[in-house]
């Protein structure tokens, strides 16, 4: 009983809306579900809008829709949508100086992080190397001791 | 001694910045309107459908444009400030009735007061999207020239109209004279 209830749960949390929106074609149709993809939804800031069944999601993908009908290209529905809702509504921000932080983490980190183990690497292999060869007294002392475990 | 100060100087720089991220409200949405003329729309009135509010009626005076509904709990909250601001009569307040019943935006100005020197009534919501509205209710502090110089997005209170509305409409009135 539990499990079922997940189970609907879960099922229903995935769930994509489904809608009768009508193209052209085929290609308007895929233009159409790419860009509701990279659009986010402002009602619930973690869902696009193809995912979200929000109000403002609905009328969104009209106006998406509307426009790809209308022969509208990519970047001039991206445009629209940027003009009245700001860079917010991309799930993939532009390159700017605001957002430099954004997309230039990864790599620094990435970099920074592969220097520090570098470093690290190379100050532990010094610290293993003896700094002074050990004199033939020692040696002969290192020896009797290794000879003797073999016993 | 580096060896333990820099991964606590890190931490440190860490918690500060995420810190600084949890004070900040994801709500709301810095709109890219702000600076920029009020976008162009033509509506029917709520109270005439005969009549029709565009950005042109806000021309030549400092005004107020709120985006409310009737479905909209916030707005509720917000009503009885507009009608205080409208008593006031400072800055005139036009309305944006978004995505609701005429009857009942009607009912409801009736039994609540009617701050709005016009409220226009858009049905789908298309003018909204052209103003950005994305969460109600909205408000847009418009200028003289029809330019929109602040957006507050959420309830006014009595607070927020004496520290984030009034110092910008005395700086727009002093620059008029």
């Amino acid at each position: 009983m539990l499990m079922a209830t997940l189970l609907a749960l879960t099922a229903s949390a995935g769930a994509i809306v489904f809608e009768q929106r009508d193209f052209d074609n085929a290609e308007q149709r895929a233009r159409y579900k790419t860009l509701i993809a990279e659009l986010r939804c402002l009602v619930c800031q973690n869902q696009n809008i193809a995912d979200s069944e929000a109000d403002l999601a609905q009328d969104l993908r009209r106006e998406v829709q509307r426009m790809v009908l209308e022969g509208k290209s990519n970047e001039e529905v991206i445009d629209f949508m940027v003009s009245r809702y700001g860079d917010f509504v991309l799930y993939r921000p532009p390159l700017k100086a605001k957002t430099i932080l954004l997309w230039g983490a990864p790599s620094v980190l990435a970099i920074g992080g592969i220097v520090f183990l570098l470093l690290q690497l190379r100050a532990r292999r010094r610290d293993t190397t003896p700094s002074t060869p050990l004199s033939d007294d020692e040696q002969a002392r290192l020896d009797a001791l290794l000879k003797n475990e073999d016993l | 001694m580096i060896r333990y100060l820099l991964p606590l100087g890190v931490f440190i720089a860490l918690v500060l910045l995420l810190g600084a991220g949890l004070g900040l409200n994801p709500r709301l949405v810095p709109s890219p309107l702000v600076g920029k003329a009020l976008p162009a729309f033509t509506l029917e009135q709520l109270r005439d459908p005969g009549q029709t509010l565009s950005q042109a009626s806000l021309d030549g005076k400092v005004s107020l444009l709120n985006a409310w509904a009737t479905w909209c709990v916030e707005c509720r909250r917000e009503h009885p400030v507009l009608v205080e601001i409208a008593a006031q009569g400072k800055v005139p307040i036009y309305g944006l009735n978004y995505k609701d019943q005429r009857p009942e935006a009607l009912q409801w100005l009736a039994r609540l007061g009617d701050p709005y020197v016009a409220s226009g009534f858009d049905a789908d919501g298309r003018v909204g999207i052209d103003l950005g509205v994305y969460g109600l209710p909205e408000t847009f502090l418009v200028d003289a020239k029809g330019q929109i110089v602040h957006k507050h997005i959420g309830p006014i209170s009595t607070e927020i109209w004496q520290r984030d509305f009034i110092p910008i409409i005395e700086r727009l009135a002093s620059g008029n004279r």
